[in-house]
């Protein structure tokens, strides 16, 4: 194990060394005065890393082995479903008929990739049960606002011009409401009740006709189907709103329900989740949005027609939202996406989230005995744990975290929802194994052990990573956010 | 039929069914009322096996005219440019692109530094004090970087001034942000390619909370900075800057200019068009506004032994912390794409970056006096960077159906973002067009221009 800092590529960097290979200049020497004016002329060079490419290789490759991907081992971190990401995905999104496109070419050029988006969107509608999908937003939280925006176009449309508040569940991942701000609404709380769904009585009380959507993940992010969204949506569109369905949580669902079918109004997936984009690090994902005939007309621009004559762009949507995106959305994510679907087709898919809920009802049974299980009945594709009965050993949830590191794997989603204390949400997903499983849940039901026998071990965990447990008030308070050379007394270049 | 993704065989199966205690799966999906219950089969096409999915796709794939099949002379916001080899061969290391955001930062600490780097290489290009680790685009990035102007004042300032020299697709997406908190967007026009800096100047007032104009604009020309700066400042407002950070090799940055805020996409570094996206928006500012930046920031820390390792931080802006009261709701970003651009940014480093930016500059000079010694008329003569006006009056469409028939993929027809623009094409040259092909282009250009 490599315990020592790892270099910053700006420290490797040495004067004269390069890593590039430019085409050869035909043109010959020009004095760049004569083609730009001295005042746009840059005079201070930007100090980027002068290395060879082997070092820029030594570099990444170094870094690459200090991070847990999917492919590295267990990452059963709810809510963000890090299922595994199929390798041909990757060969396919780089054919050059889809990684070397531009944009702005003219339509007949690119047909195979209108055709392509045209499919995954019609796949998408049916999927969701929803009328029209949009490929635009480029992740789950540009989605909810894309969707949103369209909840305020509608009842501006028909002259509800007060309808100024989006309820979210106190259980709502942060960019429900975050995203109904930057929408322009107010943000609305509605209590979580003992079973750990919407309390209906509080949903009552806090709709109004003031109530512009109710934003709702189903299976709610405790792991749980809200069993009363009938009703639920009822209340809300009886009220004159609409329901909002964050689809985050969709890989529980894939030809059981339809959000369509669950009375929603307008939906979004995570086509990074639950289809297979790869995570990226952090991204890039795609956020397509469904909507019912009745919203379509708000649909941001462009939109895409199949004619008989081929597929074209259709900008003139005297109701759209506008523009949400430059160009047509995180298209490379899409191809991944659109492949995963062609690859299982119905059946595969529905068997995704049969065996994506069998596995989270499996793990969740052989924890419960060493955890508490706030919500002790079937879960649906991820489930919540509470640390409080180790926290009376002065264990926390965040050490366990860190102790879990030690036996190889990304631990779960922690303290989120934050409406359970000492929360810990695991998705294991489908394309886990189960003697994956059986490994895991020994390693946690170890931590339990260690918990009561030797604290220690877990409050000072982890003990085998590359770095301890790092001190993120002294980043927070003296903030450090880039890089800056400077020379110590031995005229050492020191970070 | 087998899916190879989905390990359960019928023995796993039964041995959780019977742990869990339930006769089978359905009961596990107990909780969904009957009547939403979906009964049938989703109508979508049968599964593929691995041989058949690809042929399928390099069907759909070979149905593309794609830009490295022809030269091309099309930007517009998106551009060809050589990626070093190096970067997919990073950018494809599972340990990357398999990983989520880096929650976990004990065994996070590559991606975790990329990003870092990434900050890093960032600010030098635009001469600022912070960068953040991506957004999702240039164009949302403008929007939000209106979206922190609005909020940063006390004086709840509403409106945006903005000039009509930025990215058309950019303008649209900032007028649909801005309609969220109601924000008003102010347009300013161009005169001789230029932001009418006098017309910035009448437009200010205590209301305004930001001016944005674009660096090179999309036109092609540079932007007076220093005396937009001073109109935006003498009132007040913020000044944000979306430049192309390739021209930054040679162009000072806005930082020098005295930005508060200079955004744009990292495309030009490492990142192929696919379509338009996923590229890589970037967020950088001056140091006042650390606490608005919308978006991931990694910093620099120590561990419990003192050795120097990265986190997340300042998070308290961000929407798992404060929900409705975040400067943003953005959550996943663009990290795999910024990981690309840093790389490619290593590779060229220093004099790398340099030089290419100025292989644009020249190339895109000779291009436009050999289209201008053929009897063309060129619309914006003043410096540009990899981007010039031409008029070929006519409908740029059919010179372009022309063009391509000679091989050539044509530049941008401008009427559509300007009907005032008919007969306008904005051609782009990047390092990677040779001589030999911007001489074609030049005969084939004056061939079709001057046909029946
Ligand atoms: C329940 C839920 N909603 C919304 C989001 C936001 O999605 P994204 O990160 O793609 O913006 C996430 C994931 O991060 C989520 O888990």
């Amino acid at each position: 194990m490599q315990t020592e800092e790892q270099a910053l590529i700006f420290e490797l960097s040495r004067p004269g060394r390069t890593g590039y290979s430019l085409p050869e200049d035909e043109l010959g020497e020009t004095d760049v005065e004569n083609l730009l004016p001295a005042q746009y002329l840059r005079t201070n060079e930007p100090e980027l890393p002068e290395v060879s490419e082997l070092q820029i290789m030594r570099h990444y490759t170094a870094l690459s082995s200090r991070n847990h991907g999917v492919d590295s081992g267990f990452y059963p971190l709810g809510s963000c479903t890090m299922k595994y990401n199929p390798k041909i995905h990757e060969d396919i999104a780089r054919m050059p008929g889809f990684a070397h496109v531009h944009p702005y070419q003219p339509e007949e050029q690119v047909q195979g990739v209108m055709k392509l988006m045209y499919d995954l969107q019609e796949s998408l509608a049916e999927i969701t049960g929803m009328d029209q999908v949009t490929l635009q937003p480029a992740a789950g939280a540009q989605g909810e606002w894309t969707g949103l925006m369209m909840i305020r176009s509608f009842h501006e449309a028909n002259g509800d011009h007060h309808r100024n508040k989006v309820i979210v569940p106190d259980s709502a991942h942060g960019t429900n409401p975050a995203s109904a701000s930057v929408a322009g609404f107010e943000a609305v709380t509605v209590r979580t009740n003992e079973r750990g769904l919407v309390d209906l009585e509080h949903l009552r009380e806090v709709t109004g006709d003031d109530t512009a959507a109710l934003m709702l993940t189903n299976p709610n992010t405790l792991g749980l189907f809200e069993d009363e969204i009938i009703e639920m949506s009822a209340i809300i569109h009886d009220a004159g709103g609409k329901l909002y369905y964050d689809g985050a949580n969709s890989n529980a669902i894939l030809g059981i329900t339809r959000p369509g079918d669950m009375g929603f109004d307008v939906v979004h997936l995570n086509l990074h989740k639950t289809f297979t984009g790869p995570h990226g690090g952090g991204g890039p994902g795609s956020g397509p949005v469904g909507v019912t005939k009745e919203l379509a007309p708000f649909l941001p621009k462009p939109i895409l027609i199949k004619s008989e004559t081929g597929y074209t762009w259709e900008n003139n949507r005297p109701h759209s939202i506008g523009r949400v995106k430059p160009y047509y959305g995180n298209f490379g994510i899409n191809v991944r996406a659109y492949a995963y679907i062609r690859t299982m087709g119905a059946e595969g898919l529905k068997k995704v989230s049969e065996y994506a809920v069998l596995n989270a009802n499996y793990l969740m049974r052989r924890l419960q005995p060493y955890f508490e299980l706030p919500y002790n009945r079937n879960c649906m594709h991820e489930f919540v744990l509470s640390g409080k009965r180790q926290k009376k050993l002065g264990v926390r949830t965040l050490d366990m975290a860190k102790r879990l590191l030690d036996f190889g794997y990304h631990p779960p989603t922690i303290y989120f929802p934050i409406n359970v204390e000492e929360c810990m949400m695991v998705e294991p997903t489908e394309t886990e194994s189960k003697e994956t499983l059986d490994e895991f849940a020994d390693a946690m039901i170890q931590i339990a052990q260690e918990a009561e026998k030797e604290p220690e071990i877990v409050q000072e965990a982890p003990h085998t990573t590359v770095i301890k447990r790092l001190d993120e008030t002294l980043a927070a308070r003296k903030p450090v956010l880039k890089y800056k050379k400077c020379v110590d007394s031995e005229n050492k270049v020191k970070a | 039929m087998n899916f190879r993704y989905l390990p359960m065989t019928e023995e796993d199966k039964q041995e959780m069914l019977d742990y869990i205690g339930v006769n089978n799966t359905s009961e596990l999906f107990s909780a969904i009322p009957e009547k939403i219950r979906f009964t049938g089969e989703m109508n979508l096409a049968s599964p593929l096996s691995e041989p058949a999915l690809i042929k399928e796709f390099q069907k759909l794939s070979s149905k593309n005219e794609n830009i490295k099949m022809h030269p091309s002379f099309l930007g517009a916001g998106i551009y060809d440019h050589y990626i070093p080899s190096v970067v997919d061969h990073v950018i494809r290391r599972s340990e990357f692109y398999t990983a989520y955001t880096p929650y976990q930062p004990e065994i996070s600490q590559g991606e975790l530094q990329a990003i870092f780097e990434f900050q890093s290489m960032i600010c030098e290009l635009t001469g600022m004090e912070i960068a953040n680790s991506s957004m999702y685009d240039g164009a949302t990035a403008l929007a939000e970087a209106a979206l922190v102007a609005a909020s940063y004042s006390k004086m709840k300032k509403t409106k945006i001034i903005v000039s009509e020299g930025v990215h058309p697709e950019a303008l649209e997406v900032l007028k649909t942000y801005a309609s969220g908190p109601d924000l008003t967007v102010q347009q300013i026009p161009l005169l001789n390619g230029q932001t009418d800096v006098e017309a910035v100047q009448d437009a200010m007032d205590d209301n305004t909370a930001g001016v944005i104009v674009q660096y090179p604009n999309f036109y092609g020309s540079l932007e007076n900075l220093k005396e937009i700066e001073k109109a935006a400042h003498n009132y007040k407002s913020l000044f944000i800057v979306s430049s192309n950070p390739l021209a930054l090799g040679v162009l000072t940055p806005p930082g020098e200019f005295g930005a508060d805020i200079v955004i744009g996409d990292a495309q030009p570094f490492g990142i192929p068009s696919q379509m338009g996206g996923p590229h890589c928006g970037y967020f950088a500012a001056s140091k006042k506004l650390m606490r608005k930046v919308p978006g991931r920031l990694v910093g620099q820390t120590v561990d419990e032994d003192g050795r120097r390792g990265f986190v997340l931080t300042i998070q308290a802006r961000e929407q798992h912390i404060r929900r409705d009261k975040a400067t943003s709701n953005i959550c996943s970003n663009q990290a795999l794409n910024a990981l690309a651009a840093s790389v490619a940014m290593s590779a060229l480093g220093k004099k790398g970056l340099r030089q290419m930016a100025l292989q644009n500059v020249k190339n895109t000079n000779y291009l436009r006096e050999q289209v201008k010694n053929r009897g063309i008329n060129i619309v914006n003569e003043q410096p540009v960077f990899n981007e010039f006006i031409i008029d070929v009056k006519q409908p740029v469409s059919s010179i372009n159906k022309k063009l391509k028939e000679k091989g050539i993929i044509g530049g941008f027809d401008l009427s559509k973002v300007d009907s005032n623009r008919n007969g306008q094409m904005l051609v782009c040259v990047t390092e990677l067009r040779s001589k030999e092909e911007m001489d074609y282009f030049v005969k084939e250009l004056e061939g079709a221009v001057n046909a029946d």
